[in-house]
């Protein structure tokens, strides 16, 4: 097996506040290999926005890396200075945002960002970088592009947008790109687009991706694995379609059983009972219990991942062909 | 977390924990509590004009006068006793500020919470009006009607109050248009109250907070623009000093070294008006949501 | 254009208020004088016709050029305004411009770092800035360095130099060391007021997602800055700078005061004093002409500069 090109083990990103301690991501560990599309779903609040601010060494104050380690290609993030995580940053691992109108700047053209974006890792000339930006958009779906380079982001519809935005974290080749939620502002018939570009994107240039989302149904059509996240911690990871299939944990099971899709026509959705936990006040154990129909007094002890075949999940009593066998 | 305290005393309890803002409230509370009693605690009576003796005037601190006290901060040019003529300058700063200020509040309250409520042309016509005055600088209006009206208190907080009026109304505006939006608003109009009751009690009350940090504010402004009035000679009469004028007839002596004609009543002036925007800023703090935690 | 409207209206009212009010005769003629050259003075200064008359006589007086007499010092009003109206440009101009290139560099650092000492000091003395009366501050720089210390003048324009026909004092020592107190002292409250700007303004946009994106993409600290933040920046900037420019031409009349400043401020203070009303009109209808122009100078340099601007409504 080659050695993964991300690999986070025990991630642990705690938010300092005058109210307490938040454990935003707290023990999350995964392997990325290389081109693989991973994604990582969670409702909000689940950490996984903070996971991938940990992973680029985002975290604004009051929050920072407790511990664990981030190894990419190789080489341990956490410990590194600002500088040397700044060089990285964009060059091997990037991010795009949710809403693209915020992420790029009103005021310059997307030529000059994607100039900006260029110089910050290499010295190449003002023509050269015209060029290879022109490529990268065209390489996008945004055509007459050495035209558009002149184009202020008002004048971009909110889909070109964010093809522009995915043109500025490719202009490295990184070899990971971090997605949060790229496609959740945009319009539905959009969506599918940005989707299938990003994933055939992916393929051509050999980067990984890790697709943070709260949409199941979005991120199951595009990735390989999936890492299903609740209260700042793994509870399942595994195969997409194993996943989607035969799930273990009873917060994925929810989670699928939810989906408009699952549901029978002219019968309520499902939902999961209860709301997100606060992750002020987190109860000792698994934080899942109180909305889990599978409680026992068991699941007041904090439960540990159990690893099966390239699969694993975080529950005494998970669902499926081992409903009823201990654990 | 129930608790049976008012708001007022949440409000108190919280505001006791910073410690700068509550030395701010003692200096001003004390500062007022001496130009209340002004009259009885100072030695010598600025106004007396009879008393006064040109003798006395711009000796230092600690020189004792014809009348046979000591001078603690010395005399001024007229020969008045600085450290009561400082009293009675409070006084006058504080009663104009606070006069001008409960003024313009009720005009620019009364004006914004129309212009919110009643909504349509006459609220664009108010409005326009307020942002023009918004724009003018204060103290140029505050000139201009001083000059037209000449001295005297009525017409210096006029000037006052026309110069700062809109800051409330627009505050007011504001605060109200944001209330009116919503449904505990909405309800109570559908009850058969009227308008005005409503207004009165459930939307005013709602638009309070903003309302009092303005107000803070602008009684600090107001004070310093008297001063500042004052000091271009065309506030109070030169019978009744204000601070102003004190440091305005110290102003040729400073360079001749006496300074402390000018230089007390300025500390004075000053340490009333910062503790004032101290005072404002904490309350202002406190009222904001988005600080808190 | 709403310009236009607004001149007009604050000329009539400048207008009925100087002119109505009061009876300006009694400062040209001394109080002894007979009727009779009572009677001629106010013939040939015009005060006898009508209100709306003098109003109309007034109008077409000014879109030509005339803005009157003073009563006091028997010049055409605007050769004594014209003559005294460079040194309180200059003197506003100076202030204006140190004051925010100075106040947002000391913002942007406050706002940068939040939590440094130098930043906390400036914040604290920033306060000072707003609360403290300005003619207050004038009085203590004039006390400390020109009483005290004696490095600077306590007052007056030093010497002038002639460019482009209009006499000029900062181009030399002697008149830079004249200026330089009394626009310390007109600075600080836009100083203070534009710290405060720069640094809420560069603690909200350092935490927006554009420059959070740029980080992920590895831009270094100080092309963010550059790049990012003072463009961003300039928007509120610029905003206040107008705003406030008006303000400082209004308290340029306190500061000319205390450094007996030759400007047009002074005139204006002395021209209440003796009640030269139009002197005193001539100076209202400027300023607020000045506002206007104000106003629409900075209009335009918004289209210059936000691209959302220029371009009308987006795609």
């Amino acid at each position: 097996m080659t050695e993964p090109v991300l690999s986070v083990k025990n991630l642990t990103t705690h938010f300092f506040t005058r109210a307490g301690v938040v454990k935003a991501v707290d023990g999350v560990s995964f392997d990325l290999a290389k081109g693989e599309i991973m994604g990582l779903v969670g409702e909000s609040g689940s950490g996984k926005t903070v996971t991938g601010f940990s992973m680029l060494g985002l975290v604004d104050a009051p929050g920072r890396i407790v511990k664990g380690s981030v190894r990419l290609n190789g080489t341990e993030l956490t410990t590194l200075s600002d500088n040397e995580l700044r060089s990285r940053r964009g060059r091997e691992i990037s991010m795009i945002f949710q809403d693209p109108i915020s992420t790029l700047n009103p005021m310059l053209t997307i030529g000059q960002q994607m100039k900006l974006a260029i110089d910050a890792h290499e010295s190449v000339s003002v023509r050269a970088s015209a060029t290879r930006a022109a490529d990268l958009l065209t390489k996008v779906g945004i055509s007459s592009a050495k035209a558009r380079l002149r184009a202020y982001p008002h004048e971009f519809s909110g889909g070109m947008r964010q093809r522009v935005a995915i043109a500025i974290a490719l202009l490295h080749r990184p070899a990971v790109i971090v997605a949060d939620e790229p496609t959740t502002a945009l319009d539905v018939s959009i969506q599918a687009q940005i989707l299938f570009q990003m994933r055939d994107l992916a393929r051509e240039t050999g980067t990984a991706m890790i697709w943070i989302s709260h949409d199941l149904a979005v991120v199951s059509s595009l990735a390989s694995r999936l890492a299903v996240m609740y209260a700042g911690r793994i509870v399942e990871e595994g195969r997409t379609a194993t996943l989607l299939r035969d799930p273990r944990h009873p917060y994925t099971a929810g989670l699928i059983a939810s989906l408009p899709a699952a549901g029978k026509p002219g019968t309520p959705l499902n939902q999961i009972p209860g709301t997100t936990p606060s992750l002020l006040s987190l109860p000792p154990g698994c934080p899942f219990a109180p909305r889990c129909g599978r409680f026992t007094l068991r699941c007041e002890a904090e439960p540990k991942m159990t690893l099966q075949d390239s699969r694993g999940w975080r529950c005494f009593h998970p669902v499926g062909r081992l409903a009823d066998a201990p654990v | 977390m129930s608790d049976d305290r008012t708001p007022l005393r949440l409000f108190w309890a919280e505001f006791r924990e910073n410690k700068i803002g509550l030395v701010a409230l003692v200096v001003v509370v004390v500062t007022i509590l001496l130009a209340l009693f002004a009259s009885i605690i100072s030695p010598q009576d600025p106004y007396d004009l009879a008393k006064l003796s040109l003798m006395d005037s711009r000796r230092p601190p600690g020189f004792i006068g014809s009348s046979g006290y000591t001078h603690l901060l010395g005399t001024d040019p007229q020969g008045r006793d600085l450290l009561s003529a400082i009293f009675y300058g409070l006084r006058i700063s504080i009663q104009i500020g606070l006069a001008a200020g409960f003024v313009s509040l009720t005009i620019g309250t009364a004006l914004g919470i129309t212009a919110a409520y009643v909504g349509g042309r006459i609220e664009a016509l108010i409005m326009r009006l307020i942002d023009l005055q918004l724009s003018f600088p204060a103290i140029l209006l505050a000139l201009v009607i001083v000059a037209l009206l000449g001295q005297g208190k009525v017409q210096l907080i006029s000037a006052l109050v026309a110069a700062q009026y809109a800051y409330f109304a627009r505050t007011a505006y504001g605060a109200a248009k944001a209330e009116r939006g919503k449904d505990y608003i909405e309800a109570a109009l559908a009850t058969p109250l009227s308008g005005r009751l409503v207004v009165m009690r459930h939307l005013l009350p709602n638009c309070m907070p903003p309302l009092i940090v303005v107000a803070t504010v602008q009684i600090a402004n107001s004070i310093s623009l008297e001063a500042t009035l004052s000091f271009l000679g065309l506030g109070l009469p030169v019978t009744e000093p204000s601070l102003g004028m004190l440091i305005a007839n110290g102003f040729p002596y400073m360079m001749s070294g006496r300074y402390w004609i000018s230089v007390y009543p300025g500390i004075s002036l000053i340490i009333l008006i910062v503790a004032i925007n101290v005072v404002g800023d904490q309350v202002r703090d406190q009222f904001n949501p988005r600080l808190r935690k | 254009m709403q310009a236009i409207l607004v001149m007009a209206v604050m000329s009539v009212i400048v207008f009925c208020g100087v002119y109505a009010i009061g009876n300006p005769i009694d400062i040209v003629i001394p109080p002894e004088a007979t009727q009779e050259i009572r009677l001629e003075a106010i013939r040939r200064l015009g005060l006898d016709r009508p209100l709306y008359e003098q109003y109309f006589i007034f109008i077409s007086n000014l879109l030509q050029g005339d803005l009157g007499r003073s009563f006091v010092y028997n010049l055409p009003v605007l050769e004594l305004i014209g003559g005294r109206l460079p040194a309180t440009l200059e003197l506003v101009l100076i202030s204006v411009i140190s004051a925010t290139v100075l106040g947002v560099s000391l913002g942007i650092y406050a706002g940068y770092r939040p939590d440094s000492w130098l930043a906390k000091t400036i914040m604290a003395v920033s306060v000072l800035g707003f609360s403290v009366p300005s003619f207050w501050v004038g009085l203590i720089l004039i006390l400390v360095f020109a009483v005290n210390f004696g490095w600077l003048p306590a007052g007056g324009r030093g010497q002038t130099v002639e460019i482009l026909g209009i006499a000029w004092s900062f181009p030399t020592i002697n008149g830079l060391s004249h200026i330089a107190l009394p626009a310390i002292n007109l600075a600080l409250f836009k100083l203070a007021l534009m710290i405060r700007l720069a640094r809420a303004g560069t603690r909200e946009i350092m935490l927006t997602d554009t420059i959070k994106f740029a980080r992920a993409v590895g831009l270094s600290e100080s092309t963010i800055l550059r790049r990012h933040l003072l463009k961003l920046i300039s928007i509120p900037i610029i905003t206040v700078f107008g705003l406030e420019l008006g303000s400082t031409l209004a308290f340029a009349v306190v500061t000319e005061t205390i450094f007996s400043w030759p400007g047009v401020g002074k005139l204006i203070i002395d021209s209440i004093g003796v009640l030269d009303r139009p002197v005193m009109v001539a100076y209202l209808i400027l300023v607020a002409f000045l506002f206007v122009t104000i106003n629409f100078v900075i209009d335009l340099v918004f289209a210059l500069i936000d691209p959302r601007v220029r371009n009308g409504a987006s795609a």
